[in-house]
């Protein structure tokens, strides 16, 4: 097998009549394509044989808009990206303008980031096993019980944030706001129930036979193609390799936390649905123990400046673990209020340049389910 | 080609906490785990007609859920005292047009017939259809005269000019920012309070010191002719 993953689908296939294929146009407007993402599609009878994707339907030019204004206004900016997710976007973004500008954050706004992100990742492996079951056609009750543990969460973050989704949270050296009265204790409440609907979703979907059937030994790849294919994030860890930046190069205070990182052994899509149920039961156990250390003080640096923002010329590089994988945004600064360069690493689109070789010699309709594991969001990809 | 593997990921020493392989799940008769899944759906089905945390349906426009005290939606200006238009905070700085993300803030500074600048806005408009909700002209305004609104129910047939919302639509009295965010608005009242004594107080002293200074150089200027006598 060739381990560079732009040989394996040449070297892998039989030569095929050109003729006898039967072209799919799959998406863009396809629910089961996770917003409007295309595959152009080569079927032998129900066999892929080739797959291209087509993407870019929902670029906005986020990256060349954010040269163009302050480095506080791309701050909202980053929520679209992954929109699942916003508030680990807005961790990524502001650590990397910290690191430019060599900012302190205090340690109140360390915590509160670090609970935000994980009820982050709570909200977006729920909403991802939902997903997942409805493209396997199971649609309706996983995602909507998915869907209702994740809004309460949303209300959460309404509270703290003002808005459920698009919360443009983080500030260069902390956090916008305090907590409100009583968040944290409810947050606690919330951490305590979860368990209990996690045990629920367990027991209504792994053991059932049609999953099991349906994704076990598919789309798995050799570690070493998925290593040098620069994919990241659960996709990575389901194939059995321990890599995850909160340990690998702990960013924010993830070094005083005890959290265990699951491995899969295969990296089939089973393994990656299981990776995410698990990884939930890590993050409870992050958002446990941090708010039970919940200091008081500051949320933001008291000579954070809000107006007038100007980093020093120079440039930086800061990466997360992002629920879907490494988040990095790349700044070069010249000095002035509006970034020269501002670059985004975006897990979901170098996730996906894999799926061809994941989708090859199977059917139609397990390329549906290798794309809802993959965990990719639009907003992302496209930017 | 060999494998190429990140030297983070050979040496074990920060990921040695991992958890073993996947357990596979247990099940021992073909279709145990499918029944499983149904009983959780027919417990959900069941609960969903009297446990109070599974009836989440709220019947929009007879009911409506409680809105969230930080929720934001759209800006609005403040005003002081009784007439909208001569109250507004707003200085006209254009700060918040500059930071604006989406550059939705339109403004224009009045002057008076010699070009002097009146400091207040001639046109304030904001273009609510571009609008992303963010806050950050709240954040950004020295003045304290933007605030983030929570009125939601804003469709209109007319998406251009009913959607431009212009300083007339914008301007909201303190009483109603007070009445909307609470907290938000008695920190800013002391906070203007507390501004405007110390203002005061610079004032006198200033005052006050250019009587002592006045003083002592009609002082110096009397002693000036006897000196020269």
């Amino acid at each position: 097998m060739s381990l560079s993953p732009h040989t394996a689908s040449s070297a892998s296939m039989p030569e095929l009549d050109e003729d006898e294929l039967l072209h799919v146009s799959l998406g863009p407007q396809h629910p089961s394509t996770h917003g409007v993402f295309r595959m152009n599609v080569a079927l032998d009878g129900e066999t892929v044989v080739s797959l291209k994707p087509v993407f870019g339907y929902l670029h906005r030019n986020h990256e060349k808009i954010a040269e163009g204004v302050t480095y506080l206004s791309s701050m909202p900016f980053t929520d679209r990206l992954d929109y699942i997710c916003p508030l680990t976007n807005n961790w990524a973004y502001a650590q990397a303008v910290e690191k430019l500008a060599g900012i302190e954050v205090p340690e109140r706004a360390e915590y509160i980031r670090i609970i935000t992100a994980e009820l982050t990742r709570l909200i977006n492996h729920t909403a991802f096993v939902g997903f997942f079951l409805g493209d396997m056609g199971a649609w309706g009750s996983a995602l909507m019980y998915a869907f209702r543990e994740r809004e309460k969460i949303l209300d959460l973050f309404e509270d703290l944030t003002g808005a459920r989704m698009m919360s443009n949270y983080m500030r260069f050296g902390g956090c916008r706001n305090d907590l409100p009265d009583g968040w944290a204790a409810r947050a606690s409440v919330l951490v305590n129930e979860f368990p209990r609907f996690l045990d629920e979703l367990e027991n209504l979907i792994t053991g059932n036979e049609i999953l099991i059937a349906r994704t076990q030994n598919i789309g798995a790849l050799p570690k070493e193609v998925l290593i040098n294919g620069g994919i990241t994030g659960p996709m990575l860890r389901a194939a059995g390799v321990a890599y995850d930046i909160r340990k690998a190069e702990p960013y924010g205070i993830y070094d005083r936390f005890k959290f265990r990182i699951p491995l899969g052994a295969v990296g089939d899509c089973y393994d990656r649905l299981m990776i995410r149920l698990l990884e939930l039961r890590e993050s409870l156990s992050i958002l446990r123990q941090a708010l039970d250390q919940l200091p008081e003080g500051a949320y933001i640096h008291p000579k954070a400046k809000i107006r007038n923002f100007k980093p020093p010329v120079g440039e930086a590089y800061a990466r997360i673990e992002s629920p879907k994988g490494e988040l990095g945004f790349y700044l070069i600064s010249d000095g002035s209020a509006q970034p020269f360069r501002y670059r985004i690493r975006p897990p979901s689109l170098i996730n996906l340049t894999l799926l061809e070789d994941m989708c090859l010699g199977l059917d139609l309709a397990d390329v549906v389910l290798i794309l809802g594991s993959v965990d990719i969001v639009l907003g992302e990809v496209d930017r | 080609m060999s494998p190429v593997l990140n030297k983070s990921m050979e040496s074990p020493a920060p990921t040695s906490s991992s958890s073993s392989p996947l357990p596979l799940a247990d099940w021992t008769l073909p279709g145990i785990g499918l029944l499983k899944g149904m009983a959780v759906t027919a417990t959900n089905m069941i609960q969903s007609y009297y446990r109070k945390d599974r009836m989440t349906t709220v019947q929009y426009p007879e009911e409506r859920a409680p809105i969230s005290p930080n929720f934001r939606n759209f800006p609005f200006l403040v005003y002081d005292g009784s007439d909208a238009m001569a109250g507004l905070r707003c200085t006209a700085c254009l700060i918040c047009e500059n930071e604006c993300p989406p550059k939705c803030i339109y403004i224009v500074l009045e002057r008076d017939e010699n070009g002097k600048s009146l400091k207040r806005p001639k046109v304030f408009d904001i273009d609510v259809s571009v609008c992303m909700n963010c806050g950050i002209c709240v954040e950004v305004c020295p003045f304290d005269s933007i605030y983030m609104d929570g009125e939601y129910e804003l469709s209109t047939p007319d998406r251009f000019d009913g959607l431009l919302f212009n300083k007339q639509r914008l301007a909201r009295s303190t009483d109603y920012h007070a009445q909307l965010r609470p907290l938000e608005a008695s920190e800013v009242a002391t906070r203007r309070e507390a501004e405007a004594d110390k203002k005061l107080a610079a004032q006198a002293a200033k005052a006050a010191k250019a009587n002592l200074d006045k003083q002592a150089k009609e002082q110096a200027a009397a002693e000036l002719p006897a000196a020269a006598e």
